[in-house]
């Protein structure tokens, strides 16, 4: 069928996950997926990344583009994940959750930034 | 340095200097919340052979996640699947049914164990200490949310909700639960998790309004845009907020951080516009209504005729002393009486003190710490809410557990902690809980138990049916 061949035609492609301590991951994903499935599939060590397993509840998948590779996102970016931003730590003006951003090839070979650590509590 | 006096003496002497130098780390972590499992997963994932025993009051894992979490947020708990997997590692062992203080003292882990990591939350409400607090219905939010999540403790809790309205004082995001509970239709609720009982509680349920009470103003409360979002989508309710209470947030929010800024334009917008028409067709349409109040502090609550239940709060009008957001509310003599039939407080939880040598802060409801090393106790660490207090949600709880973590390796390796002498661990443990006659729970058995309420949740086509009494559980954990 058509969507076969459409799954067939998806290209793998390269990312690079950058940790704040500066070590990073250089691994590919195929064409569609996400920023968070992708960094589980290849196993890569982040502590704490994607808690709530992509369903838009915890900001723990937060990452930091590029201006420019922000700029060619296609997903547009939600209320539902920006109310979820607001709770991530060190966000920027290029902040993103990366289960809500899927890789394309116009994003091939791009670095996203992996932030580390909370935004400042507030009380129950 | 060592040094052996005979050469046949030198490979015995270093094998026992080795072995001295590579003593197992034996850590241990009371409670099972995600404090504790976040800073276990960091301990083994940065020390290679430690081992981590986790101490839990109750016969299953959790915490908050599983008692607290609101049934109708079941992503939010998908942090389970991480907590599992930290479980099945063969160094690490869960021993629920074990109340440290009661059970085993602090002292007897110190011997037991080179480190002792405190993670057990903080699991008391504050009292609002008014006059007509013991009258019937009225509620702390943490035992209504004990009630509708099956903790063991609250299950029978006595709650009528034959009522119209309902008053809660607090405005956080365990208010808004609370009130989401008791506004969200009946045919959604069970979809969740939500015990039998308490279903068959809420299905009866008259209550029409809910009004949440804070004492500062609108551009100070505490919860989350996503949960004020959810109110505002509540399906067959609306929100009731009056347009003078919000009119002055719009001179205030350009000059607000971000998160402030879209969760009070949010606020505003829905107090001040006219909503979309999709939203306004079913706001007019919705028999339930749910409102915030501002500015009152209750001072007394008022009973029914008859004297036992509740039927009216009286609430002074404060005023806002003090810049910006850090803003104090000072009581006036002027005063204001909601009519309600049920009251539930939400001001805040309070951690307890579990040994009478550590430095608890009764002010705080927290053990003194420095940046998790609780003071004045070489090897005793804190992880989330017993530590930092109750503040923040899942994703703070874990950095505090990242950082707990990380900070007991460090010691291991340092040798701040001292690892090098032998610990016994939980075998020694064992031997005291033997002596008083008590059955630890392994993870295993909890799995036992997981699978038989999943099973009976798919009987009724929910996740889950938990079971709510302590016996029992224990009986379906030996079967
Ligand atoms: C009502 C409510 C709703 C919430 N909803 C959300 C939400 O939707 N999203 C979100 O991100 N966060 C939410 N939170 C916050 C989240 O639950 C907390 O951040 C987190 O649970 C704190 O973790 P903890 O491990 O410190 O404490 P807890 O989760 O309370 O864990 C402490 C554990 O220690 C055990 N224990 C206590 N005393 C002893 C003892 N003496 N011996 C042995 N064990 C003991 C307890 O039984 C418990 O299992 C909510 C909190 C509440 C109260
Ligand atoms: S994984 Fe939780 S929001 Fe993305």
């Amino acid at each position: 069928s058509s969507s076969w061949l459409s799954q067939a035609k998806k290209e793998w492609l390269e990312v690079t996950y950058e940790k704040v301590d500066g070590m990073k991951f250089t691994v590919k994903g195929k064409e569609g997926d996400n920023l968070l499935d992708i960094a589980v599939n290849n196993d890569l060590d982040l502590e704490g990344f994607g808690a709530c397993e992509g369903t838009l509840a915890c900001s723990t998948c937060h990452l930091i583009f590029k201006k420019e590779d922000f700029d060619l996102i296609e997903e547009p970016c939600t209320d539902e994940e920006l109310d979820m931003l607001d709770l991530a730590y060190g966000l920027t003006d290029t902040s993103r959750l990366g289960c809500q951003v899927c890789l394309t090839k116009k994003l091939k070979g791009m670095t996203v930034k992996v932030p580390e650590g909370t935004a400042d509590a507030r009380s129950m | 340095m060592l040094r052996c006096a005979f050469d046949g003496a030198i490979g015995r002497c270093l094998s026992t200097a080795a072995a001295r130098l590579s003593q197992v780390p034996q850590v241990c972590i009371v409670g099972s919340g995600p404090a504790g499992f976040y800073t276990a997963q960091q301990i083994l994932k940065s020390h290679a052979t430690a081992r981590v025993d986790m101490y839990e009051k109750l016969p299953v894992p959790f915490g908050l996640v599983r008692y607290g979490v609101a049934p109708d947020h079941p992503e939010v708990k998908n942090c389970i699947n991480t907590f599992t997997q930290t479980a099945a590692k063969d160094r690490f062992t869960f021993l629920g049914n074990v109340t440290i203080s009661e059970d085993v003292t602090l002292h007897q882990l110190k011997e037991a164990y080179h480190a002792v990591i405190l993670a057990y939350g903080a699991s008391q409400d504050t009292a609002l200490n008014v006059p007509g607090e013991s009258l019937r219905n009225v509620l702390s939010a943490r035992q209504f949310v004990g009630w509708y999540n099956g903790l063991p403790d609250d299950a029978s809790l006595e709650v009528d909700l034959d009522v119209d309205s309902v008053v809660i004082i607090g405005q956080g995001n365990v208010a808004v639960d609370v009130a989401r509970i008791l506004l969200t239709p009946i045919a959604l609720l069970k979809k969740t998790d939500i015990p039998e009982n308490v279903l068959d509680a809420l299905s009866h349920s008259k209550v029409k309004r809910v009004t949440l009470v804070g004492r500062r103003g609108p551009q100070h409360v505490a919860l989350t845009i996503k949960e004020l979002r959810e109110m505002i989508h509540l399906p067959e309710c609306r929100p009731q907020l009056r347009p003078q209470d919000y009119s002055h947030l719009r001179d205030l929010i350009p000059s607000l951080p971000r998160q402030r800024k879209r969760l009070l334009e949010l606020l505003a917008k829905t107090a001040l516009d006219s909503p979309e028409p999709k939203l306004a067709s079913s706001w007019s349409s919705a028999e339930r209504e749910w409102s915030l109040r501002f500015l009152l502090s209750p001072v007394e609550i008022l009973a029914a005729p008859g004297g036992h239940a509740v039927c009216a709060v009286k609430l002074a009008k404060n005023r806002l002393e003090g810049e910006g957001l850090n803003q104090r509310a000072v009581q006036t003599t002027e005063m204001e009486t909601l009519q309600c039939g049920l009251i539930l407080r939400s001001i805040g939880y309070r951690g307890i003190n579990i040994d009478s040598l550590l430095p608890y802060d009764e002010r705080s409801g927290t053990i003194a710490n420095d940046g998790g090393r609780v003071t004045g106790h070489n090897g005793v660490y804190v992880s989330g809410w017993i530590g930092t207090g109750p503040v923040g949600v899942i994703l703070s709880t874990m950095t505090s557990g990242f950082t707990t973590g990380k900070l007991v390796v460090a010691d291991i390796e340092s040798g701040l902690v001292d690892v090098s002498t032998p610990r016994a661990g939980k075998m020694l443990i064992q031997n005291v809980l033997r002596e008083r006659g008590i059955q630890p729970v392994s993870f295993g058995q909890w799995t036992r138990l997981d699978e038989h309420e999943t099973e009976a949740g798919t009987l009724l086509g929910k996740p889950r049916e938990k079971v709510t009494n302590l016996k029992q559980m224990m009986d379906i954990i030996h079967q």
